[in-house]
Parts: structure tokens; C-alpha cells; sequence
């Protein structure tokens, strides 16, 4: 690991300071960063340590019907808060089915945003990477690439964005609240992720010192509690990034569905929020023709980047299979596997 | 640049100089505090045998910086035992065979105390798998793991019971 400066400030106005020089990184758990640093993926000069900022790690339940979210909650403690998961079920479904215990414990709502690609040739440095080193090629292009993306990818880029608490936090419209060298700002969680165009080395909005501070799903989100649902296909039953993944939430009056919410995982350079797939299911029943459709409008401008047709067939299925799940109601209890196509708890159809 | 750090290990504070950052919680316990029951699998946080409780919680060893843990407090497979009094969990192990090399053990009795401290998983099987996936064991001895957390659980419940009573 390449030796750095370690800088631990004691106020966000100093860390967005010190992380505004050339070649400073913010340092939360680490879980993603020692990572890359130990594999000379990441070689950053200066380490600003936010962990022990006062008062980044609270849940915040806010007068106006929304939820405030600190950016140093542990992605264990918000999945574990019983309000919090009875509110917003798929996000802590989501959560829970990401890395493993030992992970979670330590991982951080701010660090889980802007954790990096799995792609291997990104963790490979005698690979070329568009997206580590600008400029130098992809070789995932001409590779080994059957889980890399199939919307929104470019010639220079075709990594995923392998967040799993991304994809119904999107689908429910979360704000990212960022503090910078100018003040503080908010935007859209659907604007941080960028996709890769010709300038894959850029995997977000942020600026040189901006700190995300809190995560805020607005009140509107809490409406689809009562069918809500994120199902994640791996490679194994656990402990595993998606290959497709779906977050499905609804709202259904009167056997017709009034507010449809769906978003993709693993497809994509950023959490895939399919707004057209919404547009469908507002006002139909939900059934299997309705599912259908949206799963086709979901992924109408899929294309493969590689060995990996089958991951447009795999997310159509996924999209119905979630959106099947949500309309039967979200269940009291998480299955003991969480959003796993072999979860024991009934209710679903086999695809 | 040195940094003075504090931290409680086992139960014991310890006050040191760190000359370099780079020094993971993991290379701290194993080189400078000699405490190699604590151990290194892949370095990478894929494997779990690194496993110790930082502040009560399970984490990955290797993927924490030391000097970012300034006042933790730490317990390591080494702080679990009474003195010759194996803890349950330890017991269960051996009463379980819940391992054969042993290497991923100590990692794997610290990540089943954490769980059980977590009261996630309760004694279904189904959720403990899925709660100690963080743990790999490359002997397989996973049938006598769930065995032993089982039964460590079980011992728990009946001591609550009583508490409780």
C-alpha cells in the first residue's frame, strides 16, 4: 500500500477543506477503500478520517413525513432499526442481502454510495481501465464480461455499479445532502451516479471536497410499506454482489395499483430507476400482464455489452418476479434470506 | 508523523505510537500485540478470519486502520475465556467438531458471538447460515459450526430464562 498522509478533522468544514487538495480521499469505514489501497487500485496521498465527526450518525425521523439518515450510520444499525425497516422494508431488505454481517457492522450509508465497481479488470492493474486510468482502454470489453452492464454502458466503460441500497433508495426518490467547498447543497440520489460516456474515470457528481453528509427519503417514500420488496440474484445464496437485481414497491387501492416504484440493480453504471415501467402500472391491476409489460418497458434499451444476453432475459424475469413479490405484501417477518429467489417464505412464482 | 493512539484490548488499555498509518487493526493485534489468535486468511475482508468485536460489533480485522479505532475497544478470541473456563460458544465448538484445520475457528467463535449478541438469528439454522456468511471454512466443517451455535444459543436462552425468572 502506498504511504499516505492521515488527517483527522474535527468539524466537515475542515474535512471538505483537507479533502479538497489534489489527491485526498475521504476515509469512512474503509471497507471498499483499504480494499482498492491494498491493491493499488486506489493510491491516494492524504486520508481525511470522517469517523469521528460529531453527529453524522443519526436517524433522523423529520416533522415533514421524511427521514433524515446520517451518512456514518452503519448499514447494519439503519437495516436493524425497527422503525426504519418497518417504513421502509425494501431498503432494509436491500441492505440486509449486501456483503456480509462483519461488513455491514462496519460499512457506512455514505461509503455504500460511492463504493466503486466490482468490475475485475477495474481491481486488475495489469489491466487497462478507462475508469482507473483514463484514457488507458477497457479490456472488459473483449473479456470476461457476463455480469457486466447492459443499460447505459459506453465503449469506454461497461462496469456496474454494484450497490445493492442504491436501488430502492432511487426507486423512492432519496436526496443525497452534500456539503462542499461552497456551502451546503442537495441533489437527486438518480443524479450522483453518472454513467461512464467517453469519461468512465468520473463515477459521480461529487466535486473535489464534497462530503456527503446525510441520505433523506422524502415522506412520499413511507406510502408503499405495505408492498415493498428488493430481490437480488447472485452467483451463490449469499455473501455475493447481484447480477440482476430489482427493487419493486407499490401502492394498491381497491385492486388497481395507484403508485407503482421500480429500480434495477447490477445492470447498470448507476441504480437503474425505470420510470417508464412505473408509467405502465399506474391505474391497472396488478397482474401477471401488467408485470410483464413493465418488465418489457424496463428493459426496452437494454443491449448487450458482451457474453451477457442472458442478463436482459434474467432482469425481465426479476422486475416480474418483484413486482409479484410487492404486490403480495410485504412480509411481517424478513425471509431468513434476504431478497433471495430461494428465500423460504411463500408467495412467490417461479419464473 | 508518529501517532499516539489509545485502545482497550481484552479488557486491557494499551497506549502506543503508531509510525505509520498504513498498520491494520488485524497487523496491530497479530505483529505489535502478539496476539496471533486472530487470523490473517485473505487480507481482503472476503474470509472472516479475521473477525473480532470492535465496541461489542463483529468486523473484518484487515479492512479497519488502527489508527482510525483511537479509543476502541477490542476483544479478540484471546479475551473470550474466563481463565480456564472456556466461553459457551468455545465449548460448543469442541462439544460440536465445528472445525478441522482450525484456522478459520477463532473468526468463526467471534463472529457467532457477535451474531448472538446481534439476536438476528435467533436458533433457526436457515438464519444462521445466512448470518455467519461472512465466515468461510475452506475444511467445510459447516454442519458442526451450526451445530455449535445452536447449542450456544440454546445454553444463552436457558440463562435469560432463568435471569429473567
Amino acid at each position: 500500500m502506498k504511504q499516505f498522509d492521515y488527517v483527522r478533522p474535527a468539524t466537515v468544514a475542515e474535512a471538505v477543506a483537507a479533502a479538497a487538495q489534489p489527491g485526498a480521499v475521504y476515509l469512512a469505514a474503509g471497507t471498499n477503500l483499504l480494499d482498492l489501497m491494498k491493491g493499488g487500485v486506489s493510491r491516494p496521498d492524504r486520508l481525511v478520517d470522517v469517523t469521528h465527526l460529531e453527529g453524522l450518525d443519526q436517524i433522523e425521523h423529520l416533522a415533514d413525513g421524511s427521514l433524515r439518515i446520517g451518512a456514518l450510520v452503519s448499514n447494519a444499525d439503519l437495516a436493524h432499526d425497527a422503525k426504519f425497516a418497518k417504513s421502509y422494508p425494501a431498503v432494509a431488505e436491500a441492505l440486509l442481502s449486501g456483503a456480509s454481517a462483519q461488513l455491514r457492522n462496519a460499512a457506512t450509508v455514505g461509503g455504500n454510495l460511492l463504493q466503486r465497481t466490482r468490475c475485475a479488470y477495474f481491481y486488475d492493474t495489469a489491466s487497462s481501465c478507462n475508469k482507473r486510468e483514463a484514457g488507458s482502454g477497457c479490456d472488459a470489453r473483449d473479456g470476461e464480461n457476463r455480469t457486466h452492464a447492459v443499460l447505459g454502458w459506453s465503449e469506454s466503460c461497461i462496469a456496474t455499479n454494484p450497490s445493492d441500497f442504491c436501488v430502492p433508495l432511487v426507486a423512492l426518490d432519496a436526496i443525497v445532502e452534500i456539503e462542499g467547498r461552497n456551502g451546503r447543497r442537495e441533489i437527486a440520489l438518480d443524479a450522483l451516479h453518472r454513467l461512464p460516456g467517453d469519461t468512465p474515470e468520473r463515477d459521480s457528481a461529487l466535486e473535489p471536497g464534497d462530503l456527503i453528509v446525510a441520505v433523506r427519503l422524502p415522506a412520499a417514500a413511507r406510502g408503499f410499506a405495505a408492498h415493498a420488496r428488493y430481490l437480488k440474484v447472485r452467483e451463490r445464496t449469499s455473501y455475493a454482489f447481484a447480477v440482476v437485481s430489482a427493487a419493486a414497491a407499490l401502492q394498491i387501492e381497491n385492486g388497481k395499483i395507484t403508485e407503482a416504484r421500480l429500480a434495477l440493480g447490477g445492470v447498470a453504471a448507476k441504480p437503474w430507476r425505470a420510470r417508464a415501467a412505473e408509467d405502465v402500472l399506474k391505474g391497472v391491476a396488478p397482474t401477471a400482464d401488467a408485470f410483464q409489460e413493465a418488465a418489457w418497458r424496463a428493459l426496452s434499451d437494454a443491449k448487450p455489452s458482451g457474453d451477457n444476453a442472458f442478463k436482459i432475459e434474467l432482469a425481465r424475469r426479476i422486475v416480474v418476479r418483484a413486482l409479484t413479490l410487492a404486490a403480495a405484501g410485504t412480509p411481517v417477518r424478513l425471509p431468513a434470506l434476504p431478497a433471495s429467489p430461494f428465500a423460504s417464505i411463500s408467495g412467490a412464482i417461479h419464473v | 508523523m508518529n501517532h499516539s493512539i489509545s485502545l482497550t484490548v481484552n479488557g486491557a488499555r494499551r497506549d502506543f505510537v503508531l509510525d505509520d498509518p498504513r498498520v491494520t487493526l488485524l497487523d496491530l493485534l497479530r505483529e505489535r500485540f502478539h496476539l496471533t489468535g486472530t487470523k490473517k486468511g485473505c487480507d481482503r475482508g472476503q474470509c472472516g478470519a479475521c473477525t473480532v468485536l470492535v465496541d461489542g460489533k463483529r468486523i473484518n480485522s484487515c479492512l479497519a486502520l488502527a489508527i482510525s479505532h483511537d479509543g476502541a475497544d477490542i476483544l479478540t478470541i484471546e479475551g473470550v475465556a474466563r481463565g480456564d473456563q472456556l466461553h459457551p460458544v468455545q465449548a460448543a465448538f469442541i462439544a460440536h467438531d465445528g472445525f478441522q484445520c482450525g484456522f478459520c475457528t477463532p473468526g468463526q467463535i467471534m463472529s457467532a458471538i457477535g451474531m448472538m449478541q446481534e439476536a438476528q438469528a435467533g436458533n433457526d439454522p436457515e438464519r444462521i447460515r445466512e448470518c455467519m456468511s461472512g465466515n468461510l471454512c475452506r475444511c467445510g466443517a459447516y454442519a458442526g459450526i451450526v451445530d455449535a451455535v445452536l447449542e450456544a444459543q440454546a445454553g444463552a436462552d436457558e440463562t435469560n430464562q432463568r435471569r429473567s425468572a
